[in-house]
């Protein structure tokens, strides 16, 4: 595994990350990324054969909720924190999606 | 600050009339005013509403006066939701964020009779280890003011320390809560993972994420996790595990308890940080407890198994700050580039930092040698606690391997500043209670914190160790210069 970054490796996280960055960025994150990957790559060299993934520690879960209509947010409340909702329409509001 | 500025001082005085809810939330909020200006302990102050709800318990007193929080101040990291009150993680992507409903912990806190005062401040979506990262700017120590209050709960240890409150809430994903509570001289818990609901707190990374208490003595952060423990229909992952009554847990008896010491580990921290938590292991001995020597073979690797799964879960968990239903948004002609350029403005250089590298670990061809990799290691750091604790009841350490720096001088170099994690994360990986108890201060004057790791949902047995501890010890009744003042 390659512990160094180019600029395009960079920009092309950012694009599956939804985050445009700036040119002095790219040249930061490369540069960081791969310092930090370059640490992180010591875990290639535990023995992991046979050992399952750990993705929860959580050992008992409670049994299932009843199956039962109980009161949600309110519309109005649930836009109220919407950058320029359709308020009057009971809308979220986003710009042009198709060209 | 006064012993009367305990929870336990608190709840007495108001349940005798010998001081009123109004009177001690007012002193919370002089304290607050005189101070934070230097501190930036408070993203937000809440004083009338504080004031109103304290008015409300002095009223009704048939009400309030029997519950464990009645008039106790408090305050809450940031990033625990507040119905009405802002709510931002220290981002500018939430600046304006004003959530319609509250976290559980939060529920929980006001259904005790506490009074909110306001929100901390915190590295950015708590990631951080020195409060550094907040969009606000940095919180301050109250030991030193040109140093680090440590992180992501900076603010809420500062607020603690400097007497302004009795309890703050933090989070903890790495240490969150312990390593700012060991750095500025007070009680951090961080308790087992499901031990406390999770809903209302802002997520970073979900399968590490807990609430939990700051105070100034371990009696006060029984008291607090009593209040907010338990399971909650809301977060699946809350577990159905008996509330203790962790107060009465505190006997002061520690004979015949094995505390296990991973001594490979100790070797390389700060020789002030080695000496105090050898002479606060000297002190436990003394008073029955036996020391023995444990390993933890893959402890070493835990910053890098964090760092894979924490960004990992981050970069999903941060997908929905997109500018759409809440927040910031950019002006943009088209939506993926509103997407990105909100995204862009919006958070901060770790915070973008974390997301890369939480999406390149998650990404096709690197997810086997990165993220699956990790969670294999974390299996194995896991089943070194379950061994250790054959052996011994709890796990000593430091909780942070120096004590605070100076502001700036790990800013520049992130991997630096996650080294601070290396006694704190694997209790987060492997789900353990750990507190972090002060014990004894480096020869600039700064604090140094002791930590203790416990079984799985254990807490009582972590809680009364470092109990028993503070009674041989007075740093819990030592207060910072500012707060005398």
């Amino acid at each position: 595994m390659a512990a160094e970054f180019t600029r395009e490796q960079v920009a092309t996280i950012a694009a599956l990350a939804q985050l445009e960055l700036e040119p002095d960025e790219l040249d930061l994150f490369a540069k960081q990324l791969g310092e930090i990957l370059a640490y992180a790559e010591e875990v290639q060299q535990v023995d992991t054969t046979g050992v399952p993934p750990t993705a929860s520690v959580v050992t008992r879960h409670p049994s299932d909720r009843d199956d039962a209509l109980v009161p949600s947010l309110d519309r109005d409340e649930a836009l109220a924190n919407a950058p320029d909702a359709a308020l009057d329409a009971g809308l979220f509001k986003v710009p042009r999606v198709i060209g | 600050m006064s012993a009367a500025m305990t929870i336990v001082g608190i709840g007495e005085a108001v349940r005798s009339r010998v001081r009123s809810a109004v009177e001690i939330c007012r002193e919370a909020l002089q304290r607050i005013e005189a101070l934070d200006p230097q501190l930036r302990a408070f993203n937000t102050v809440v004083a009338d509403r504080a004031l109103t709800r304290a008015r409300d318990i002095d009223e009704h007193p048939q009400d309030w006066h029997d519950r464990p929080l009645a008039g106790v101040p408090v305050a809450l990291k940031d990033n625990l939701c507040t119905r009405g009150v802002r709510t931002t993680a220290s981002s500018r992507i939430l600046d304006t964020f004003v959530p319609p409903y509250d976290a559980t912990a939060v529920a929980r806190l006001e259904g005790a009779g506490a009074v909110i005062v306001g929100k901390t401040n915190c590295d950015e979506f708590a990631m951080g280890s020195s409060t550094e990262n907040s969009a606000f700017g940095p919180a301050r120590n109250p030991w030193a003011m040109d140093r680090i209050p440590g992180g992501s709960s900076g603010g809420s240890a500062a607020a603690v320390a400097a007497g302004m409150v009795p309890l703050a809430i933090g989070s903890d994903t790495g240490g969150s809560i312990r390593q700012p509570a060991s750095l500025c001289g007070i009680v951090g818990l961080k308790p087992t993972y499901g031990r406390v609901s999770r809903y209302g707190l802002l997520a970073f990374g979900s399968s590490l994420d807990q609430i939990g208490p700051m105070t100034r003595t371990v009696a006060d952060a029984a008291v607090s996790l009593g209040v907010i423990a338990g399971a909650d229909a809301a977060d699946a992952t809350s577990v159905p595990e008996p509330v203790a009554d962790y107060r009465s847990a505190l006997t002061g008896d520690v004979r015949g308890v094995r505390i296990g010491v991973p001594r490979a580990l100790l070797d390389g921290v700060d020789p002030d940080v080695g000496g105090a938590v050898r002479t606060a292991l000297d002190t436990l001995v003394a008073r029955g407890a036996a020391l023995v020597d444990i390993e933890l073979p893959h402890a070493r690797h835990a910053i890098a198994v964090y760092y894979l799964v924490a960004t990992a879960e981050a970069s999903s968990n941060l997908a929905r700050y997109d500018g759409v239903r809440y927040g910031f948004r950019a002006a943009a002609s088209d939506l993926k580039g509103m997407y990105a350029q909100t995204r862009a403005q919006g958070f901060g250089p770790e915070v973008k930092r974390r997301i890369m590298l939480g999406t390149y670990v998650l990404s096709a061809g690197y997810y086997d040698a990165y993220y699956l990799k990790a969670q294999q290691v974390r299996t194995l750091i896991l089943r070194d606690y379950d061994r250790a604790f054959e052996r011994a009841d709890v796990v000593a350490m430091p909780t942070s391997p120096t004590p605070a720096f100076p502001i700036g001088a790990r800013a520049a170099d992130p991997l630096q500043m996650y080294l601070a994690d290396v006694f704190t994360v694997s209790a987060n990986l492997a789900g353990l209670p750990a507190v972090s108890v002060p014990c004894g201060f480096s020869q600039d004057h700064l604090p140094i914190g002791l930590q203790l790791t416990g079984r799985r949902f254990d807490e009582a047995t972590i809680l009364r160790i470092a109990d028993a501890y503070e009674r041989d010890t007075e740093w819990a009744t030592r207060t910072p210069p500012i707060a005398t003042r």
